[in-house]
């Protein structure tokens, strides 16, 4: 059934949502929208098509500590430092980031299952939002998502002057019976509204830049030939090497385990780890991949052959757009996908 | 003095004529990319290549220090030993190429120095904040861009769309140049550029702390600033280092975490230049400048006026010694050192 609620009355909606668990919605952080528990001052932005970060942020966090080893004398006692996984809602997020769980999902919810994922996986609710139009370095629709109707527990949509929602999982219908009587009862010119929105922004997605972007001759059936191919000296020359397109990706999901030496113990952790550093994956002999070139390949390799090769052919990249944003010098996945793809973007 | 485009034909030209027959292997420079806002740099190895050369109001990021892996890898391959590198630099570049050659990152005579007159970066974020949406092309003077966009065509004040690096820049000239192509494009009158500084330091001390815990706290540690900076140009930084006990990507205490940015700043000062990419290339927005800034300030003040990079020879404050120099009983007269 779909529901509605005058925008104006969207503060009472969060006050109920944040009731009995935490409430993750986009609010201005230096000076751009990121995902921040909901307060009754945070300045939310429900007009920011794409976060800064992305909602992985909930579900494989940046860090997250495992254990407290210490030691007293010849005894070491080891305690469990994980946080206890509590109930929460995402609000807001876009339709590409509703996607990428589906790929972080076959990572950490197949055998062996990571529990730490699976938790937060179980405590989360969904609440996407659709996009009505697309921010300029979108390209979700090369991935057959679809912006003007994402996927997520409830499913939301702003037009006109109205916050629409419907919800789609037992948990989200959970969600809405609390949140109920806040709302009222969509009609069908609602519904006309929000077709012709999802009309028009789909075919303004297709009007962008990136909008033609075709993932022709990424079929993976040339591995090898992709993996030799000379144009990745080229591409790889400007990259710095940083990671900001690996950690502001909503699907990079490499991370590491680390012990930080607390003075008087020590704090196991994990962290998101990044391809594109010198200690990825560093073993005795030191790492597999020596040269920027080896690890830039590997960032777009794993997203656009290895991952589709193992997963029924989902690539995973989602399309928001964040690294193409971001990347300090404006290299990205898209050139990749464009030089070394099939004929359909020259 | 020339429209940005008339610069943009006469640096391609140039490069032309130098990988032609001027001895030079490779032209460092930008290309075009998927946006017209978006240019990358570009390593150019032939005439024909150069059909994709770009400079304009958005050929921000910096080329000098790509040398140093450059020439490294041209000599690994022990053939062309010897050869030249051209590169394009704006004003602000050819203090870094200096700190470089100074460092002895890069060699003098590996580097064919052009610079190129800069009318000021462009800051997409400000555009889109005034209101662009999905630019198509722009038109650019010394003072106004005027913007094609899906929103409508737009003209602002080139002024207020500069990146905040461009506001406080040093000026016109160049540090370090064999060449010079189109000079005298005016650095827009700088601001002060210490202002962010004088206010952090009107701070009570528990403010300033909160201040930049809660900027620091947005790092995503994907080290941009440090990959950026021409002056962090360590073999290996100890942060990537898992011998140096301090090697991390994140960590399990958020003021550790923090530490990577202190640290960070107290390695590059005195050889800052005041760039400005560190915080043109922090996806978090971090105003990491107004740490170096501080720094810069306070040499400044101890020592007279003082900037990385102008030569590539005199030695800085903070590696010299004079009788005159300052004591460390400075910091308890300042209120600090309790």
């Amino acid at each position: 059934m779909l529901l509605k609620l005058s925008l104006d009355k969207t503060g009472g909606l969060f006050t109920e949502m944040a009731r009995d668990r935490t409430l993750y919605l986009p609010v201005k952080r230096g000076g751009q929208a990121d995902f921040a528990p909901w307060t009754p001052e945070a300045e939310v932005c429900l007009d920011y098509l794409n976060t800064a970060r992305s909602i992985k942020d909930f579900f494989l966090p940046q860090t997250e500590n495992i254990a407290a080893f210490k030691r007293e004398g010849k005894k070491i006692t080891i305690t469990p430092t994980h946080e206890e996984p509590s109930p929460f809602v995402v609000f807001g997020a876009r339709a590409c980031d509703v996607r990428s769980l589906d790929v972080l999902d076959r990572v950490f919810l197949s055998d062996p299952v990571d529990t730490f994922y699976k938790a937060q996986r179980e405590n989360g609710v969904i609440v996407s939002m659709a996009c009505a139009e697309p921010e300029e370095t979108c390209f979700c629709n090369a991935f057959g998502i679809d912006a003007a109707e994402p996927r997520g527990d409830v499913v939301t949509w702003i037009a006109g002057n109205f916050l629409y929602w419907e919800a789609k999982t037992p948990a989200g219908e959970a969600l809405t019976g609390k949140l109920e009587t806040l709302m009222s009862e969509a009609d069908s010119s609602d519904l006309k509204e929000i077709e012709e929105q999802g009309k028009a922004a789909r075919a303004a997605f297709k009007e962008l830049p990136l909008g033609k972007l075709s993932l022709e001759g990424w079929s993976g059936d040339d591995l090898l030939g992709k993996f030799t191919s000379p144009l990745w000296e080229k591409m790889s020359k400007s990259c710095l090497g940083c990671g900001t397109c690996t950690y502001v990706c909503p699907t990079c999901q490499c991370y590491d385990i680390q012990d930080f030496d607390t003075g008087h113990g020590i704090a196991r952790f994990r962290c998101w780890d990044s391809c594109m550093y010198s200690d990825f994956t560093l073993m005795a002999h030191g790492n597999p991949r020596k040269s920027q070139l080896e690890r830039f390949r590997q960032r777009f390799m794993h997203k656009l052959v290895y991952y589709p090769a193992n997963n029924d052919g989902m690539y995973s990249c989602v399309g928001c757009g964040r690294c193409v944003a971001k990347c300090p010098i404006s290299m990205n996945i898209a050139k990749v996908i464009k030089a070394l793809g099939g004929n359909a973007n020259a | 003095m020339p429209a940005v485009k008339e610069i943009q034909e006469k640096m391609r030209a140039r490069a032309g004529e130098l990988l032609r027959d001027g001895g030079v292997s490779m032209a460092l420079g930008w290309k075009r990319g998927e946006f017209c806002h978006d240019p990358e740099p570009a390593f150019f190895e032939s005439e024909a290549e150069l059909d994709n050369f770009v400079y304009d109001g958005f050929s921000s990021p910096l080329l000098s220090k790509y040398l140093i892996e450059t020439i490294r890898k041209d000599k690994q391959k022990g053939e062309g030993k010897g050869s030249k590198f051209l590169v394009f630099l704006k004003p602000c570049d050819s203090y870094g190429l200096n700190l470089l050659l100074k460092e002895h990152r890069v060699e003098r005579e590996r580097v064919y120095a052009v610079g190129v007159g800069c009318p000021g970066m462009l800051d997409v974020d400000k555009i889109r904040a005034a209101g662009v949406k999905n630019m198509r092309s722009f038109d650019e003077t010394e003072t106004e861009v005027t913007i094609h966009a899906s929103s409508g065509d737009k003209t602002l004040a080139r002024r207020d769309i500069l990146l905040e690096k461009c506001l406080v820049c040093k000026g016109p000239e160049f540090a370090v140049q064999d060449e010079v192509l189109a000079p005298g494009l005016p650095s827009f009158e700088g601001g002060d550029r210490f202002a962010g500084v004088t206010e952090l330091e009107s701070m009570s001390p528990e403010e300033r702390f909160s201040f930049w815990r809660n900027e620091l706290s947005r790092c995503i540690r994907c080290n941009a600033c440090r990959n950026a900076c021409p002056v962090c140009s360590c073999n290996k930084c100890v942060f990537d280092n898992p011998q140096s006990g301090v090697q991390a990507k994140s960590n399990a205490d958020s003021f550790e975490e923090n530490m990577f940015h202190i640290v960070r700043a107290f390695h590059v000062a005195g050889r800052c230049s005041d760039c400005g990419e560190c915080s043109r290339v922090c996806p978090q927005k971090i105003p990491l400048h107004l740490l170096n800034r501080k720094f810069i300030k306070d040499i400044n003040a101890f020592y007279g006026a003082f900037q990385a990079g102008a030569d590539a020879e005199a030695r800085a404050p903070l590696t010299n010694y004079e009788f005159g120099d300052v004591e460390p009983g400075a910091v308890v007269k300042r209120g600090g050192g309790a």
